[in-house]
């Protein structure tokens, strides 16, 4: 049923149910937010986001309040400007003002609110409640002095990544948002996805930064520094240069890596494609020979470790294969160093990634296959802009430049990895062929795309049957997927997972904000740029076979065991 | 040496509680919703929230320990730590603290070597502060047990404790 009311002067209808911060998007009312996330969470605790009410005493929070017929609502009277001034000069009362050295300095939400509400002079000063850095992680930085208890992490580690590392401890000044027994959030169970760092307002959570790190490998003259990055970061990147959300910058992004100084750039996606090939045959070799069904795969590092603390018993149905950036690390310490003559010792690895859990990842004892750490450090999404603006490169006006050989050529079926389903898709674009010794027409599995928690479909393989697969993303459908498997209720012969929402290019590293609106569209951008490419099935990329020729052997052959398999370690859910 | 023996006692009962506290887990078996009703009894069995028990709580009602110690530092009602076999209360409401309640409570902090909401290590004594006990004109005042005493003066304190074993 549709409600009429009044917002500002300006009479509009709604749909009953909806709330007035609704309503007003439908005016063209801007409200201001802060603790309220979109999809995520609606609570009213920051109060920020009051209005006026006709016949109500007190003001309302917008993004908790339901409208009701006849209501006549006032944005911005002297009142509600007083009121959200308060607010916010409250939370500023107990806020570190180290603004110019933040992580979040221009990017920070709280910064912005105190900005657009004029607040000029900081009236309320005392006692601040303070709080502890944690960098006991790899991945993630907490530092609780910024925390404004506005409770999106919790909110989004507990309801759309069923995890809970965080949690709200204590009350009044004493409130914290920190583990059970305050420890470290490296001592928890925690998958370092990063979905916290994305929704934090201001810089209480954010990735650890390696940039001095890799500026400092850069700048050694006996380092031969290599650079790779992921599928989902060549569509997310130009957003921190204005660009609008789906737009591909590829061809840039490559020549400011060059300027940067980086001596090679190698392609994640060319390891995506030799996933494909190693999977692929393990999943057909489960298949024949009757082994661990549903396989599933194993790109997403905040996943493996979700499935590490939470279903140990369920390990061995993950795929053996490293994630391909790790793949590309092992490779380019051996395959790579022979070729170039270069003594992998002096090799450094730099991942540009969409994702924060790979920065745990590359520092797991098992990933050092190459016989050296096989990927040095992990920079997100996010850190490589800021590298490229420490270096003054205008972006905009760069040329767009090519991947080196010998790991730079890649297919349709690796730049989709960085979409959900897009690994299912191109795990199945492979293995019809393989199994069928058929030529696939129509390579586009449509079922297993867009943005539904859990997609299933069946593919009718020749010699094989029905192949049924099924999709999640967001760890809270991976819960949902593995207590079918429990159960016994899945009969999936291949399953896709990826930790956060929408896939990698949703990460925790990815440019801030991340709505489902920009998820689409960033999918769309590596689906398109699928769709044009020459070749579009992994074992077509010309690359590959030669490396197969070269240096491997065959897929799961003893070098692809050695270099691009790993293993998994039980872990504890507390 | 005696101080010794009495936490080994301490602990041989608790371990004897854990298997009362898997049968009431088992009535609330997966229900998360439970959580500060079992969190209650669970206080009552053993006087206080050990971390085995919290482990036990989260895994049985299928709750993250981060969240179930959460409730329980959010309510006063909860303690991590064992309490002793006396309770110590120091009123801190306005009259007691105007009459100079603080300086009574700085007072028992030392005494005992403990902190405010801190049990000492013969689990004689805890010490907690509370806002107001009706007795303002007594104040200072202080209440050990059910006993209330008034006009408390820091050295009154170590005679006061001294009755309690």
């Amino acid at each position: 049923m549709m409600i009429s009311l009044t917002i500002d002067g300006r009479p509009i209808e709604v749909e009953e149910g909806a709330t007035i911060l609704e309503a007003a998007k439908v005016a063209n009312v801007h409200i201001p937010t802060l603790c309220y996330l979109p999809e995520v969470q609606a609570i009213g605790a920051c109060r920020v986001c009051l209005v006026e009410i006709e016949g109500n005493r007190t003001l309302q929070a917008a993004c908790v309040s339901p409208v009701a017929k006849g209501q006549v609502i006032h944005t911005n009277t002297d009142r509600v400007r007083k009121a959200r001034r308060f607010s916010v000069e409250m939370l500023l009362s107990n806020h570190p003002f180290e603004c110019l050295s933040c992580a979040k300095n221009l990017h920070c939400e709280l910064q912005s609110l105190a900005y657009d509400l004029g607040i000029r002079e900081i009236r309320f000063t005392g006692a601040k409640s303070g709080g502890r850095i944690d960098e006991s992680s790899p991945s993630i930085r907490r530092d609780q002095n910024k925390c404004i208890l506005c409770r999106r992490c919790v909110t989004v580690c507990q309801e759309i990544q069923s995890v809970t590392a965080l949690f709200t401890q204590g009350r009044g000044f004493d409130a914290r948002v920190e583990p059970a027994f305050d420890r470290d959030i490296n001592d928890v169970a925690c998958t370092n996805c990063g979905q916290c760092s994305i929704v934090c307002p201001v810089g209480a959570i954010t990735e650890k930064e390696y940039i001095d790190d890799v500026w400092e490998a850069i700048n050694d003259p006996t380092k031969f520094v290599v650079v790779q990055d992921a599928p989902a970061v060549r569509a997310a990147l130009g957003e921190e240069f204005g660009y609008p959300p789906g737009t591909l910058v590829t061809g840039k992004m490559l020549a400011a890596a060059r300027k940067l100084g980086f001596d090679r750039v190698f392609d994640t996606n060319f390891a995506a494609d030799l996933t494909i090939l190693e999977e692929g045959t393990e999943l057909l070799k489960r298949v024949k020979e009757g082994g661990v069904l549903p396989m599933i795969t194993s790109c997403s590092p905040g996943w493996i470790k979700f499935i590490e603390h939470f279903y140990p018993e369920l390990l061995d149905h993950l795929s053996t294969c490293k994630s391909p950036h790790m793949m590309l690390g092992a490779l380019t310490k051996t395959y790579f160093a022979k070729k170039a003559g270069v003594d992998p010792k002096d090799i450094v690895v730099v991942s540009v990634m969409p994702c924060t859990a790979k920065k745990f990842e590359c520092n797991r004892p098992e990933m050092y296959d190459s016989g050296y750490k096989d990927v040095d450090y992990v920079l997100t999404t996010r850190e490589f802009a800021k590298m490229i603006k420490q270096a003054g490169i205008d972006f905009e006006n760069l040329p767009d430049e090519n991947y080196d050989d010998p790991m730079g050529e890649y297919t349709g079926a690796a730049t989709i990895f960085g979409a959900t389903g897009g690994v299912m898709e191109a795990a199945l674009r492979t293995a019809y062929e393989v199994a069928t010794g058929r030529i696939l027409e129509n390579v586009e599995f449509t079922a297993v795309r867009g943005l539904e928690g859990i997609k299933e479909a069946m593919v009718p393989v020749e010699g094989l049957g029905d192949v049924r697969v099924a999709v999640s993303h967001g760890l809270g459908n991976a819960r949902k997927l593995l207590d079918r498997i429990k159960n016994g209720e899945a009969n999936y012969h291949f399953i896709e997972i990826m930790a956060c929402p929408g896939g990698c290019v949703g990460g925790g590293g990815q440019p801030i904000p991340v709505t489902n609106e920009i998820r689409i569209l960033r999918a769309q951008a590596l689906y398109n740029e699928d769709a044009h490419l020459k070749y579009r099935k992994s074992h077509d990329n010309p690359s590959i076979k030669k490396i197969y020729e070269e240096f491997l052997g065959q897929p799961l052959g003893e070098r692809s065991h050695h270099l691009l398999h790993t293993h998994y370690t039980p872990r504890s859910k507390f | 040496m005696s101080e010794e023996k009495q936490c080994q006692c301490a602990e041989i009962q608790e371990e004897e509680l854990y298997p009362r506290l898997e049968e009431v887990i088992n009535q609330h078996k997966g229900k998360g919703e439970d959580l500060i009703m079992v969190l209650h009894k669970a206080q009552n069995l053993f006087g206080y929230l050990p971390r085995r028990a919290q482990e036990m709580v989260a895994e049985g009602l299928n709750v993250s320990l981060n969240e179930v110690y959460g409730v329980i530092t959010f309510y006063n009602f909860f303690s991590t730590v064992p309490q002793g076999r006396n309770s110590v209360k120091v009123c801190l409401g306005t009259a007691c603290y105007v009459r100079g309640s603080q300086e009574v409570l700085d007072k028992a902090q030392k005494e005992l070597g403990i902190k405010v909401g801190g049990t000492t290590e013969d689990r004689r004594y805890s010490l907690d502060v509370v806002r107001c006990i009706g007795a303002c004109g007594l104040a200072p005042a202080m209440l050990v047990n059910e006993d209330v005493y008034g006009r408390v003066k820091s050295p009154h304190l170590v005679d006061i404790l001294k009755k309690y074993e």
